[in-house]
This record gives C-alpha cells, sequence and structure tokens, in this order.
C-alpha cells in the first residue's frame, strides 16, 4: 500500500515537478503551526517535522539550536504530537527524530501515536537497517511510512537493501557530514542520488548540504527533489515569522519549478 | 559465567547494537572486521604486547595495602593501573586502537575526552604513532582540567571544546561522533570506553581485559591459588571495570561497579538508546538524556557500557552509588594511609569499601587503582578549602 507521503511526492514527480520537503523543528516558537501551514502554502509537498531529542548526533549547530530552545520552553513529543492533531496543514508530515524517543515510548506505541496525530512518515536517523526490525514491524503495522537513509560510504550492494526497506522516500545523504548550510553542493549530493535513482523507482530526496535555492536545483537534476532543513531552521531561529519562513520556502519552490 | 564474544549483531544479553547514523554503518562494520582480523593475528598481539611492556610499563604491580586494609577493616589488593604511562589504564585501549588504526590505513584519531586520561592517552598514541589527534572535551572539563588540556597540546593534539549541552563527557561524545561522520575516510574514532557501537564495547574491553589477566595471575600467587572474594573497580562508561571482571567473571568472585550517585545509569535501570547501543541509560520521563552530576569528570557520564547492563540484568556484577562526599573522604584516605593519591575516579571504588565496611569485613578485595590523581589535585585544593 502506497502511504501519503509517498503519493503526495510522486503525485509532483508525475506532473514532470521536483519535490521539495522543508524541514521545521517542532514546538520552536508558539507559531510554529502557523509556519508549518504557512510553508504548506508555499509549495512544499510534504513537511518534517524534528521532534527535539536531547543528544543530535546527526545534527549541525542550527538544528541542535533549535532543539535546545524548544526543549528549554517545554516542548515533548506530546505536545508537538497535541498540536499536529488539530492542524490543518494540507500536506503530508513526517516526523524525523532519534531512536531513544520512539523506543523510550515503545515502538508501537510511538507508532501508534504518530499515526492518531496525522502523521504519515516517520525517519529515525539513528536507528539503521540492521536494527530497523522491530520499529519496522510496529511501523508498518500502524501504517506510518519509515523513510531510509542512503549515505555516500554506502557500498553498492548496501543500497538496493536500504530503497527495499524505504516507505515514503529514499533520503540520500547529500554530504559526509552533519546537516547545515554549505556554502557549495558537494558532489557527493549528486553521485549518491544517481546511485540511488538506478536501484529503485521509489522517490529519491536529497538533504544534509541542501542550502539554497541553486543547490536544490544542481541536485534535483538528478534526484527527485530535496529536503531542505537548516536553511528553514535558520529562518525560525532568526525570528523570522510564518510568512518570513515562507517566503524562503516559496523561493526553492520556484526556483524547481522554473528549472 | 564468562566475558566472551558479543552476539553477531553486537549485542550482550539484550543489551549492545549498533544505533550509528547510515554513514558510520560501513565504517563500523570495516572496524569490527579489521578488529576480528587483528585480534587473531600473533604478529598484532606480539607487536601490541611489546608497547604494553617496553612504552606503557606492563605489567602493572599488584599492591596489598595493610595500612588502608587495617584502616577498613579488611584485606585490600590494588591494581596499578595508576603506575602506566599517562597515568591510568587508558593508555591500554589507545595503544591498542591506534596500532589497529595504522593497520587500517587511517591517518588521524579523534577521541572524546572526559576527565582528561583517555584525551592525554589518545594524544600520546598518536604522538608515538605520527598520527592527527582531535580530542573533544567539554567546556565545563577543560575548566576543571586545565592540566590534562596543556598535556594533550604538548602532545600535539587539538582540543577542541563542546559547548553543547552539559558541556561534559556526553556532549563531547556527539561532537566525536559528528566529526567521524564528517572524516570517516581517513580517521578512526578512538572511543574512550566500553561504549558506543559494536564493535566498541567488545573491542575495548579485549584491549583492557589484560589488567584483569594479570591480576588473576598475580592473586593467585599471592592467594596460593585462589581469587578475592571481591572485585572493585569504579564505572562512568566502565572500561576499567570491564578489563579487570574479565579476569575474574569465571570465579566465584563477587565483582561491584561503584557508580557516582549523580550517574547512577544502572541505579535506574532504564534502558535507552543513545551513542550508538542500547544500555541503561539516565533519562526523563519522554526519553531525553539527562545530565550526570559527579565530582569526577571521567564518570559524569549518564549511561553505561552495554556489557555492564547485561553483567547487571544477569546478576553477574552489582552497580552500586557512591556520593561525591564518601569519594572526597576515600581520596584523603588513601593518600594518608597509602601515600598513593588516588584518581577521584578510582576513589570511587575505595569509597564503596569503606561504605560496605560491615558486608566486607575480612574479606579480600582487588581494588582497580584504574589511575593517579594527580590531574585532580588542583581541584581537591578548592573543595577541601586548603
Amino acid at each position: 500500500m502506497t502511504g501519503a507521503v509517498e503519493t503526495a511526492l510522486r503525485a509532483r514527480i508525475d506532473s514532470g515537478g521536483k519535490c521539495l520537503v522543508p524541514y521545521i523543528t517542532g514546538g520552536l516558537g508558539d507559531d510554529w503551526l502557523d509556519t508549518v501551514r504557512a510553508v504548506a502554502s508555499a509549495g512544499a509537498d510534504v513537511i518534517e517535522i524534528g521532534m527535539p531529542f536531547s543528544d543530535p548526533v546527526m545534527d549541525g549547530p542550527t538544528i541542535q539550536e533549535a532543539n535546545d530552545r524548544a526543549l528549554e520552553a517545554g516542548v515533548t513529543p506530546q505536545t508537538i504530537l497535541d498540536d499536529l492533531r488539530h492542524a490543518d496543514i494540507g500536506v503530508p508530515t513526517a516526523v524525523m527524530t532519534y531512536g531513544n524517543i520512539a523506543y523510550h515510548m515503545g515502538f508501537e506505541r510511538f507508532a501508534n501515536s504518530l499515526a492518531a496525530a496525522g502523521v504519515s512518515g516517520c525517519i529515525l536517523p539513528d536507528i539503521p537497517l540492521e536494527e530497523m526490525g522491530e520499529w519496522a514491524l510496529a511501523a508498518d503495522e500502524a501504517g506510518v511510512e519509515t523513510v531510509m537513509l542512503a549515505a555516500p560510504t554506502a557500498p553498492d550492494d548496501r543500497l538496493p537493501l536500504i530503497v527495499e526497506r524505504a516507505r515514503g522516500f529514499v533520503y540520500g545523504v547529500g554530504l559526509l557530514g552533519i546537516t547545515g548550510v554549505r556554502s557549495a553542493l558537494a558532489a557527493s549530493a549528486v553521485e549518491i542520488a544517481g546511485r540511488l535513482k538506478s536501484v529503485t523507482d521509489k522517490p529519491v530526496l536529497v538533504g544534509v548540504g541542501v542550502g539554497t535555492p541553486g543547490q536544490a536545483v544542481e541536485v534535483s537534476q538528478v534526484s527527485d527533489g530535496v529536503v531542505v532543513g537548516s536553511a528553514v531552521v535558520q529562518r525560525m531561529l532568526d525570528h523570522a515569522g510564518p510568512e518570513g519562513v515562507a517566503a524562503l520556502v516559496g523561493e526553492f519552490r520556484a526556483a524547481l519549478d522554473e528549472a | 559465567m564468562t566475558m566472551a564474544e558479543p552476539t553477531e549483531s553486537g549485542r550482550f544479553g539484550d543489551f549492545g547494537g549498533m544505533y550509528v547514523p547510515e554513514t558510520l554503518v560501513p565504517a563500523c562494520q570495516e572496524l569490527d572486521r579489521a578488529f576480528r582480523e587483528a585480534w587473531g593475528d600473533p604478529a598484532f598481539r606480539k607487536e601490541l604486547d611489546h608497547l604494553l611492556r617496553t612504552y606503557a610499563g606492563r605489567p602493572s604491580p599488584l599492591t596489598e595495602c595493610h595500612r588502608l586494609g587495617e584502616e577498613l577493616g579488611c584485606r585490600i589488593l590494588f591494581k596499578r593501573e595508576d603506575l602506566n604511562h599517562t597515568g591510568s589504564h587508558k593508555i591500554n585501549n589507545v595503544l591498542g586502537q591506534a596500532l589497529l588504526a595504522k593497520r587500517m590505513g587511517k591517518t588521524r584519531i579523534v577521541a572524546e575526552t572526559g576527565a582528561g586520561q583517555h584525551g592525554v592517552a589518545s594524544a600520546t598514541a598518536a604522538a608515538l604513532f605520527g598520527m592527527e589527534c582531535v580530542v573533544y572535551m567539554g567546556t565545563v572539563d577543560i575548566e576543571r582540567q586545565k592540566l590534562n588540556v596543556f598535556r594533550m597540546q604538548l602532545l600535539g593534539a587539538e582540543v577542541r571544546a563542546a559547548e553543547t549541552g552539559s558541556q561534559t563527557l556526553k556532549d563531547a561524545v556527539n561532537e566525536a561522533m559528528r566529526y567521524w561522520v564528517s572524516a570517516v575516510e581517513d580517521t578512526h574514532y578512538c572511543l574512550g570506553s566500553v561504549m558506543g557501537p559494536h564493535p566498541y564495547p567488545w573491542m575495548v574491553r579485549e584491549f583492557h581485559r589484560v589488567i584483569g589477566d594479570e591480576a588473576r595471575k598475580q592473586c593467585a600467587e599471592l592467594l596460593d591459588g585462589g581469587v578475592p572474594d571481591y572485585v572493585v573497580a569504579c564505572v562512568g562508561g566502565g572500561s576499567n571495570a570491564a578489563g579487570i571482571f574479565a579476569g575474574f567473571a569465571d570465579t566465584g568472585a563477587q565483582l561491584i561497579g561503584a557508580e557516582p550517585a549523580g550517574g547512577a545509569a544502572v541505579g535506574r535501570a532504564v534502558p535507552g538508546i543513545v551513542h550508538g547501543s542500547k544500555s541503561y541509560l539516565m533519562q526523563d520521563e519522554w526519553g531525553q538524556v539527562l545530565e550526570a552530576q559527579s565530582i569526577s569528570a571521567g564518570l559524569d557520564y549518564p549511561g553505561i557500557g552495554p556489557e555492564h547492563a547485561h553483567l547487571a540484568a544477569s546478576g553477574r556484577a552489582r552497580y552500586e552509588p557512591v556520593t561525591d562526599e564518601e569519594v572526597v573522604e576515600a581520596f584523603q584516605l588513601c593518600s594518608r594511609t597509602e601515600g598513593i593519591i588516588p584518581a577521584l575516579e578510582s576513589a570511587h571504588a575505595l569509597a564503596w569499601i569503606a561504605k560496605m565496611r560491615e558486608e566486607v569485613a575480612g574479606k579480600t578485595i582487588l581494588v582497580n587503582m584504574s589511575g593517579r590523581g594527580d590531574k585532580d589535585v588542583n581541584q581537591m585544593m578548592d573543595v577541601l578549602g586548603s
């Protein structure tokens, strides 16, 4: 069965467009849900909702700071899901958090909580393929699409296993490193997109180190689209407000549409 | 029971595993293969053994502590890891890992450090092998362990501050892992304890097994072929404890891990996933990792190595807390009665004996004197107000 995330991305791809998945830190600022809705209106196909964790080893300074601010303000997985349950966003969402948040709540309960809050997908970057079994079972059962990451370091024989397990889309990691805006797109971004496209028909999006509309266009010549995290979150940290954040997402949308 | 190999998926009972970002999975798998191969290669073992003898100063002696024993009403033996080059047991592991890194063709090592002992040891090994070395250390720890920061710099390492979160060991691990994610192709992560993703908990324990193996022989000589009633070691991540326990797990000796009361991961017995493995972890009701609080920077860690969680869950070892006050007292008592200034970490093991003196009355206790206290005297001057 194809879930809401994959369906939305395929709709964009089938119409000849490129997918745009912005990342919003859950609970960051009282108006965070307004930001999510504004970003949806600005052309996001799916929105990734970051659920803050105390020790985010895949994240760079921007998302770390957003995490810390949200946690200090008392945000919990439950407050984020409660907020989302009543939100009318208009596009599917996928939660990104770390394994312990899900494990601590219990994989089954966490998966069911996501589904109950209307969240369609989930990304757990520190639960690799080898450790995915128990979570995948719970997520499949709850109808939650588990997005899999694929890194430039993966040998060729590993990629087919990753894309086979992926639901929603395959998340190509654009570089050797953590999340954050870089001055130029790494060559590895285009390369991982190409390697993934050659082994799967599922949507292939590239994130980590995709920070400008130009970089998004560059990698999307090969990939089906991009995930944009730190650049968007930086706007939130700078108190740009829902419209300010949406304006940036609109720039990405326009650039991808024009390319 | 024995402390044997973990399962193929890197598990000790329910604990362990390889919970790392996808980028690092191939590196962990490569390290697993390389360690397996090296550990089974007599030439590698011979080279490491040679280094341990001629560079680190092994075997470390076993010292009977008559005056301290008299004071505490039991027979106390110290395994003198404090006499190793660089002043703690940490050198055993870093010589092993640096030798392995070189064999794997890596040119740089990155390490995390709490008290600075592992950082100094890593910087030392890097200097010895002509490798670059980057050490992450929490800002708070940099302040309380200035001497070790300067040591690392003298040894040619670059010390970088971990300024996030609690700014202690846990955050230094986060930063070291982030660095490794970015530089995995030419850099080996020289993890300092029996924690992290497979194969680290197993590999680091094997590199420290020499502590337990030597002590087993030394105890047999001293005790007419017998073993001590207790083997006591301090536990943060748990590397020195794993090393000495490994020599006695198959005997009747009681194994005791002394945890700082403010960082007692086993005491709360809640499993969690952080820094690459599943183990007991201090966390809040949502799974956010809590900050440990300890007078000793080296034990200021909210988790514990997965094999220790398994030893606790299976009942083979006990893990019990001691307070900072008890540690300060034991630190002074040991200095005064034995002429040995212990590391604050190691003083936790002594504090456990003092606290449990009724239980251990008349017993023979082997203590892993895991490090010397030179690095702690500045801090203790402030604590004792002298």
